[in-house]
C-alpha cells in the first residue's frame, strides 16, 4: 500500500496541535466574554414588572428610600415593601387608575405582588447592606441614579473584581453617613483626605487588608 | 496521561512511516522516546489510535464543561432558601412562613403599656415613657424619622401640606393649632401606630423607640413655631 501521509503530514500534526490549541483558547475567551457580557449579566436593562412602579416619580416627590425599603439600615436584606406600604398613600392617590389594578387586587385577596429579581448574586456570595450603609457606602455607589430610573436597572453587573476594587480601598468611595441616601451626592475634589478620615472615624476594617479574605463574602 | 499519549504517538509514526530509522533520533520531542506496548499500538494502527484520541478528548471535554456547570450551578443556586425566594414546596409558592396567629416571641409580649400602647390606665399618657430619655441623640433620631415617614403629607414643619397632600392625598390639619398642642405625648404615639381617620398607621415601618423619638421631635417642632424671646438662651440673643 502506498504511503497515505508524506513528510507533510508532521507539518499538519505540528500546525494542527498549535491551531486546535489556539481554537480552544478563543473558544473559551469568546465563552468568558459572553458570559461576562451585559447582555447575559443584564445590566442596563430595565425588568418589566407586575405594577409599572416608577422610583423616578416617587423619588421626585422626596420619598426616601427607607419609607420603602424599611430594613435597609439594620438588616442584611432590603426588603421590598408590602402592598399595605404602598397602600398607605394609595388608598386616596391614584386610587381608580388602571395602573394600580394589580396593587389594589393584591391588597384586597392579600396575594402578594410577584416583583422580579433584578439583581441576584450567586447564593455562594454573602451581602450584607447594613454592614455598607451604615459605614459611608450610598445606594448610588451601588446601585446608580435609582431616583432617575423609571423601572430598576442594574447598574453594575456585580462581579466580584468589583467588590473587591472597593473592598480593597474603600476610601475612594465612602462618603459621610448623612450623604447615604443623598442619591445627588458627588464626591469631593478631597475625596482622598476626606475618605481617609472616614474610614478611620468609621472604623472600617481595612487593616491587614481584612476586607479582601474570601471568607467576608464567601461563608 | 491518555491525551498526551495520544497525541504524541500520531507525531511518531508519522516521521517513522516517512523517514525509516530516524524515529528515535526526534530531538524535539518533549517527552523522549516512547517504548513498551504504546509503541506497539502506536506503530499497528494508528489511524484507529487517532480516532479514539480524538474521540477520547471530546468526551474529556465535554465532561469537564458539562459536571464543571453542573457544579457552578449547584453553587450558584442552592438548595436552602433566600429571603422571598419561590418555593415549590408549599402550597402558595412563597417560602416564608406565615406565622401562626396569636404567635409571641420570646421577649416580645409588650406588656408595658406606657411604653407600647401610650396609655396610663386606659387613659393617652402625658408624658414620654421612662425608658426614652430626652437627649440630642433622641430629637436628631426624630427629625430623621419624621423626614422620612411623616414630612411626605405633613411637611417638614408640620403644616401639613406635603407633597402627597399636594398630590391628593386628604390634608391634615397642622401640628401647631391649638388642640393639637394640647394633646398629649401618648396621644401622638397612638395615631403613628395606630392611624388616624383617613391617616394609615406605621406600626409596620417604624419601632417603638423610633415613634417615641418622632413624638419628642414633634413637640420641638410645636415649641420652635412659638418660640418667644425668653425661650433663647441670653448668650446668644445678641447674635439673632
Ligand atoms: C414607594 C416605595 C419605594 C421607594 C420610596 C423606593 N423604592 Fe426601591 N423598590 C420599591 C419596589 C416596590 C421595588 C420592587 C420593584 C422593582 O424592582 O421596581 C423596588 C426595587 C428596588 C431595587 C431593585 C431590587 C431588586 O430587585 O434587585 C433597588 C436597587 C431599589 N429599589 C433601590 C431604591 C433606592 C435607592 C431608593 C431611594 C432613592 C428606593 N429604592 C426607593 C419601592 C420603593
Ligand atoms: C408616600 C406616598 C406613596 C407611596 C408609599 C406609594 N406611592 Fe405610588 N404614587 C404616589 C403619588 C402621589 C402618585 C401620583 C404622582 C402624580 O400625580 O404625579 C403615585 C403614582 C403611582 C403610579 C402611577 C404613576 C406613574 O406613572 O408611576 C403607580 C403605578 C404607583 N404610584 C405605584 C405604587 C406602588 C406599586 C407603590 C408601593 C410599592 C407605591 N406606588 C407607593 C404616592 C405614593
Ligand atoms: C455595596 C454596594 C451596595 C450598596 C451601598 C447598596 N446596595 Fe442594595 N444591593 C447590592 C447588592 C450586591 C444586591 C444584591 C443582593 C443579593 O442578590 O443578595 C442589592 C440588592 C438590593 C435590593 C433587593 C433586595 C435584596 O436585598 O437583595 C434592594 C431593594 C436594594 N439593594 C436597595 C438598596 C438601597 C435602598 C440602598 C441604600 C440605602 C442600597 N441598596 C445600597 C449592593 C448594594
Ligand atoms: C463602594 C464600596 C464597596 C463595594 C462596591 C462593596 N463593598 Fe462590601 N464593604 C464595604 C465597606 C466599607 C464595608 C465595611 C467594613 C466594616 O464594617 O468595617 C464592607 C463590608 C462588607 C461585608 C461585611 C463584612 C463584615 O465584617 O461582616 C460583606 C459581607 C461585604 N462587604 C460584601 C460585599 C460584596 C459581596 C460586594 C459586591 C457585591 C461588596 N461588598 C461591595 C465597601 C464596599
Ligand atoms: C468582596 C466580596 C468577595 C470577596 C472578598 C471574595 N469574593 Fe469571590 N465572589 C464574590 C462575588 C460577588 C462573586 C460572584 C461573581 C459573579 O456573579 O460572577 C464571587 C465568585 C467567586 C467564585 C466563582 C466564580 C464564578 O465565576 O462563578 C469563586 C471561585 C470565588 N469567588 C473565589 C474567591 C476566593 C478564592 C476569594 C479569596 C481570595 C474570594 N472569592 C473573595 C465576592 C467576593
Ligand atoms: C400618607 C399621608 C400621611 C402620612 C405619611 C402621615 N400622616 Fe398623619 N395624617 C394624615 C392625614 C390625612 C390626617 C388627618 C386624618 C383625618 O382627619 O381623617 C393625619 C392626622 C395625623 C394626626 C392627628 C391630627 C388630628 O387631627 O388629631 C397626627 C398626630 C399625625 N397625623 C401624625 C403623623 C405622624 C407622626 C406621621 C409620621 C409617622 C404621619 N402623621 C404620617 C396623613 C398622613
Amino acid at each position: 500500500m502506498a504511503q497515505v501521509f508524506g513528510p507533510w503530514a508532521n507539518t499538519v500534526a505540528k500546525l494542527s496541535i498549535v491551531l486546535g490549541v489556539f481554537f480552544v483558547a478563543a473558544a473559551l475567551a469568546t465563552l468568558d466574554t459572553i458570559h461576562r457580557s451585559s447582555y447575559v449579566r443584564l445590566t442596563g436593562v430595565a425588568r418589566p414588572q407586575p405594577v409599572a412602579f416608577s422610583h423616578k416619580h416617587h423619588a421626585n416627590m422626596g420619598i426616601d428610600c427607607r419609607y420603602c425599603h424599611t430594613t435597609v439600615e439594620e438588616e442584611a436584606f432590603a426588603n421590598i415593601p408590602p402592598t399595605s406600604v404602598c397602600m398607605t398613600c394609595h388608598t386616596m392617590v391614584w386610587a381608580d387608575s388602571p395602573a394600580l389594578e394589580p396593587v389594589i387586587e393584591s391588597y384586597e385577596t392579600g396575594e402578594p405582588i410577584k416583583w422580579k429579581r433584578v439583581h441576584d448574586l450567586p447564593d455562594h456570595v454573602y451581602f450584607d447592606h447594613s454592614a455598607h450603609v451604615n459605614k459611608g457606602i450610598g445606594c448610588a455607589t451601588c446601585h446608580g441614579r435609582v431616583d432617575e430610573m423609571p423601572l430598576v436597572w442594574k447598574e453594575q453587573p456585580l462581579f466580584m473584581k468589583w467588590c473587591l476594587e472597593c473592598h480593597r480601598e474603600p476610601e475612594q468611595f465612602i462618603r459621610p453617613r448623612e450623604e447615604v441616601f443623598n442619591m445627588a451626592y458627588e464626591s469631593p475634589k478631597d475625596q482622598h483626605e476626606l475618605g481617609e478620615h472616614l474610614v478611620e472615624e468609621y472604623e472600617v476594617k481595612t487593616h491587614n487588608h481584612r476586607l479582601m479574605d474570601c471568607w467576608i463574602c464567601h461563608r | 496521561m491518555m491525551r498526551r499519549a495520544c497525541i504524541r504517538s500520531f507525531r511518531l509514526e508519522g516521521r517513522a512511516s516517512a523517514r525509516p530509522g530516524h524515529a528515535e533520533a526526534c530531538p524535539s520531542s518533549p517527552f523522549g522516546d516512547l517504548h513498551g506496548p504504546l509503541q506497539q499500538v502506536a506503530k499497528t494502527g494508528w489511524v484507529k489510535l487517532a480516532r479514539s484520541g480524538v474521540a477520547i478528548f471530546v468526551v474529556l471535554c465535554a465532561l469537564l464543561t458539562t459536571t464543571g456547570c453542573d457544579l457552578r450551578q449547584k453553587m450558584w443556586d442552592q438548595p436552602s432558601y433566600r429571603t422571598y425566594q419561590e418555593s415549590e414546596f408549599f402550597e402558595d409558592g412563597s417560602s416564608a412562613r406565615p406565622l401562626v396567629e396569636g404567635t409571641v416571641a420570646r421577649g416580645f409580649l409588650r406588656e408595658d403599656d406606657h411604653y407600647y400602647r401610650g396609655k396610663v390606665d386606659g387613659e393617652f399618657a402625658k408624658e414620654l415613657p421612662e425608658q426614652i430619655e430626652v437627649t440630642r441623640e433622641l430629637l436628631m433620631r426624630g427629625k430623621e424619622r419624621y423626614n422620612i415617614y411623616c414630612s411626605v403629607c405633613h411637611d417638614p414643619a408640620g403644616y401639613g401640606n406635603g407633597m402627597v397632600v399636594q398630590r391628593g392625598f386628604a390634608e391634615p390639619e397642622s401640628f401647631h393649632i391649638d388642640r393639637l398642642r394640647g394633646m398629649p405625648d401618648g396621644y401622638y404615639y397612638s395615631v403613628i401606630t395606630d392611624g388616624f381617620g383617613r391617616m394609615p398607621g406605621y406600626a409596620y415601618q417604624i419601632r417603638p423607640s423610633d415613634r417615641w423619638a418622632i413624638v419628642a421631635y414633634i413637640r420641638t417642632l410645636q415649641l420652635s413655631q412659638y418660640a418667644t424671646l425668653d425661650d433663647v438662651p441670653e448668650t446668644v440673643r445678641d447674635d439673632l
